[in-house]
């Protein structure tokens, strides 16, 4: 199958059922995109298509012929989307192994609400879970780059 | 809780000068030495080795299953490379708690290096980063710290002698003429960079003592650093052990018995072998392990495996009937792990009793990133590349499995994806099965659990019940104390069991109850327990037994409060001792929340104090409820850990302990049926949320006492703030976690 990943073009030999983010991980070789409950249940194979996120883990690859797929390896260069910027500002990581699928929400987030409130980063952000407990700096990062995206005027 | 159970004695170069206080330290029969063993690398720059030997053997070293450290070893802390690049070679493992950030502040507080050249891998299985206390590579009980806070020092003031000395010798002056600063040894206006002394530092003999620096002249301890790992996370190369690849690697998973137990009786791979994709299925120990070229094709095999299980006893196990046996053995007496006075006597006569049940479920760790590990046999040895907290074991255990020595065995630490005491177990059950598999397959093999794998896994926080009987006497404060620990010991069975069980004893099972301040101001007590054995695992979990002991005491205090009609506040006020630490966190927690201070409507407060791990932590949390679901505002806490090196890390870590302590405060529990676990994954095991997230306050004791941990301690008190937060407000006693009103 044909996917357009981070601007490039990939010609994957996959079973149809086979999950977008397991091509991601075990056929293409983005280890970004983390496994963590294979339902969708904890967001932390959040990845954008067209720019809004879904699970990756639940999502065949097969259906995403014609998309634009990006992962958190395609997010920005070189870690300097604001999102990612603010996450390194604010100290949010801890274990980080939640924080590709939250930085992925987060930036879904601001392209549709630039200056989002509390109530809607909670209400976007709910899908993705952090063991670590990084919840509140994440609010406060999303804040953060909602201010350096203004800024700099990047669209996400 | 461990450092109860070791006796704690450590050398130090740094006798004489001011050093904050170090509970490594402390203990009888201190051997003075230390060795130094300096080595050039194949770069030509410098590594140190600052290697000091455990004088006398440490019990728990003892049981373990390698040999303590007895030989120098050419392994390093600190390599300086010709670019100026610091490599700080981490002893212990990254799982969010801070150490890649925390541990190289401290060598290179004394190195004096450039900070923004600093960067951190983890050290491969070796004797001399065992820890110091425990004489074994690991990383856990909330230790880190305070165990390698002098070593870590020490390390780094050795290596900026040797650079002093060596950039002396090429200026052609005197040592003493000589001053570091960022990275540089400075004469008058000459300096040299540390890249370019490297290499003749390294040929230098290492000093045998160095002078660590004053506290006041710290320039980065203490300070708020951010994290060397973020850059890494955000943009997603940072490395899990989930996340490697070797050449010609497998992915396996492995269908394991669904009750605990259970046996393989008849396996049919036929359906398994036909997927696309699947290579083998081999037959472990453990299970049936179905490997495949992605996880996907091995997936879809497990799926298709056909497997009759002999079930055996642990068939008709369930949660229900543990819970029967437990309040049965409750009525009955325990071993004693505390007593004093004449406790029946006390009760004979008193005017006022209390009684109480508390009971706290079987808990899953579920760190983020399932379990995983990657095994390449090969004829020299065994690599291993994971996300484990307990290196020499694992590395000893795989050593023992495939006859090979414990050098033979590399293992290859990666980021771990919260490890929360998963990782560190002491029959290494994840490397183990996963060898296993390399071994029966002769393949390259990464073994990755799925969510169901975990949540059904076992080596679960156990089941506990408290049974409390107190008597109140004048001003309503307690003369007779009475309480009852049922559950699974965690230690016994393993090869800590000589060195953690004293009398029949577990002492991680009443560690935060035997041990609780309150009962000196009670003349006559009694702590007891029972230990009852059940083909469940069970491990130690975030905060081990002050997991459930902070949350029965804390609140059968607020009961004995609320029967003496006193503020919940001026109750333990009155009970702890006047210079304690937990007085010193409970009265800054009051006064940064403010105590006592209208609330919102709707709203109530309820506090909790626990000591766990050397640190002491008081919180107050503010409810509300609303359709009988409990709702967290806000919470205040303050944490006497002692000294603190990085102020970032310790708020990070009151933050994300609270969070892991109230997922499973409001959700955490798991049920058995029929021998099988009830739940399987995040939707019917939730934790919390970001909207159920409260804001939360860190506030600092600041202190000069006994270095605590930060990475536990902040998880036992907020069940019990919370569920004094909403007796205050209902009026209603919640005595079992997770807290439901309906």
């Amino acid at each position: 199958m044909k996917l357009l990943i981070n601007g490039q073009p990939h010609d994957v030999d996959a079973p149809d059922d086979m999950p977008l983010l397991w091509v991601l991980r075990d056929l293409v070789g983005l280890t970004g995109t983390k496994f963590g409950c294979g339902m969708a249940q904890c967001g932390a194979c959040t990845v954008l298509v067209d720019g809004q996120a879904i699970r990756s883990c639940v999502t065949p690859a097969s259906s995403l012929a014609g998309k634009k797929i990006t992962t958190i390896e395609g997010l920005s260069k070189d870690g300097t989307h604001p999102v990612q910027l603010a996450w390194q500002e604010v100290d949010v990581v801890q274990c980080g192994y939640c924080q590709s699928g939250q930085v992925m929400s987060a930036a879904a987030l601001l392209t549709v609400k630039p200056q989002p409130t509390d109530a809607e980063i909670d209400a976007a952000m709910a899908g993705n879970l952090c063991r670590c407990g990084t919840y509140q700096r994440i609010r406060t990062a999303v804040h953060r780059a909602a201010e350096l995206s203004k800024e700099s005027g990047h669209v996400a | 809780m461990w450092r109860d159970h070791v006796k704690a004695s450590d050398v130090d170069l740094a006798s004489g000068t001011p050093s904050p206080p170090n509970p490594a330290l402390e203990g009888e029969g201190l051997e003075r030495r230390a060795f130094l063993k300096t080595a050039a690398t194949v770069s030509g720059g410098l590594v140190i080795a600052c290697f000091m030997p455990i004088a006398l053997r440490r019990a728990l070293a003892e049981a373990a299953p390698a040999p303590a450290p007895k030989t120098v070893s050419p392994n390093a802390f600190i390599h300086i490379a010709p670019d100026n690049t610091v490599t700080i070679l981490l002893k212990h493992s990254e799982m969010g708690q801070g150490v890649w950030t925390s541990m190289p502040m401290a060598i290179a507080e004394e190195l004096e290096c450039d900070w923004s050249k600093v960067r951190v891998e983890h050290a491969p299985a070796a004797p001399e980063y065992a820890h110091t206390t425990f004489g074994m590579q690991m990383t856990g009980g909330s230790t880190s710290t305070w165990e390698s806070f002098d070593q870590l020092r020490t390390a780094g003031a050795m290596a900026r002698e040797m650079l002093i000395a060596a950039g002396a010798t090429k200026l052609g002056v005197a040592a003493a003429d000589c001053r570091v600063e960022n990275g540089y040894v400075v004469n008058g206006t000459r300096k040299l960079s540390y890249g370019e002394l490297a290499s003749a530092a390294a040929k230098l003999p290492a000093p045998t003592s160095v002078k660590l620096k004053d506290p006041k002249d710290w320039t980065l301890i203490g300070k708020p650093t951010r994290r060397l790992d973020s850059k890494a996370k955000v943009t997603g190369k940072a490395e899990f052990g989930i996340d490697v690849k070797r050449p010609d690697m497998l992915v396996a998973l492995v269908a394991r018995a669904p009750v605990f137990g259970g046996k393989i009786k008849h396996v049919d791979a036929t359906k398994s072998k036909a997927i696309p994709g699947v290579v083998d299925v081999v037959e472990i120990p453990s299970g049936v392990a179905v490997l495949g070229q992605h996880f996907w094709a091995a997936k879809k095999g497990r799926d298709a495996l056909q497997i009759e299980w002999d079930d055996g006893a642990g068939a008709t196990l369930s949660t229900t009937a543990l819970r029967e046996e437990y309040r049965k053995l409750a009525a009955t007496p325990g071993m004693k792990a505390k007593v004093a006075g004449d406790v029946d006597a006390a009760f004979q006569g008193a005017p006022s009793v209390i009684e109480a049940d508390y009971e706290v479920p079987f808990l899953a760790h579920a760190p983020m990133e399932p379990l995983n590990c990657t095994v390449a046999i090969g004829k020299d040895g065994c690599d291993i590349w994971t996300g484990t907290q307990f290196q020499t074991v694992d590395q000893a255990t795989t050593a023992k499995l495939l006859g090979l020595k414990p050098e033979q065995v590399r293992i290859h630490t990666t980021f771990l994806g919260g490890g929360f005491g998963r990782r560190a177990n002491p029959t290494s059950d994840f490397i183990v099965e996963a060898v296993n598999v390399a071994k029966a397959s002769k393949r390259t093999v990464k073994v990755v659990w799925t969510r169901e794998d975990d949540i059904r896994g076992g080596y679960y926080r156990p089941m506990w019940l408290s049974r409390f009987r107190a008597a109140l006497g004048e001003h309503g404060k307690p003369v007779a104390w009475s309480h009852t620990i049922v559950g699974q010991s965690i230690i016994d069975g393993t090869p800590f069991a000589a060195a953690m069980i004293k009398d029949g004893i577990d002492g991680t099972s009443v560690e935060g109850a035997a041990d609780s301040p309150y009962l000196a101001a009670i003349p006559a007590h009694r702590v007891d327990l029972h230990s009852p054995k059940s083909p469940v695992t069970v491990l130690w979990w975030r905060s081990v037994g002050h997991s459930h002991t902070a949350f029965v005491v804390e609140s059968f205090i607020d009961e004995l409060a609320t029967a003496a009609k006193q503020d919940p506040l001026e109750y333990r006020r009155a009970l702890l001792p006047a210079d304690s630490r937990e007085l010193k966190a409970l009265n800054l927690a009051a006064e940064k929340f403010g105590w006592g201070q209208p609330l919102a409507k709707g709203h109530a407060a309820g506090l909790a104090v626990h000591e766990a791990f050397g640190s002491f932590v008081a919180q107050i949390a503010e409810v509300s409820v609303e359709d009988n679901t409990i709702r967290v505002h806000r919470v205040v806490c303050a944490i006497d850990c002692g000294p603190v090196v990085n102020p970032l890390t310790v708020d990070a870590q009151m933050q994300s302990g609270i969070v892991f302590g109230l997922s499973a405060a409001l959700h955490g529990e798991l049920t058995l049926k029929n021998g099988r676990v009830e739940q399987s994954n995040f939707h019917d095991y939730p934790a919390l949320r970001i909207p159920e997230m409260p804001k939360i306050e860190v506030h600092t004791v600041a202190s000069t006492e006994k270095m605590g941990g930060c990475g536990e301690p902040g998880t036992p008190p907020i069940a019990p703030a919370v569920a004094n937060a909403v007796f205050a407000l209902t009026g209603k006693r919640l005595r079992q976690l997770p807290l439901r009103l309906a």
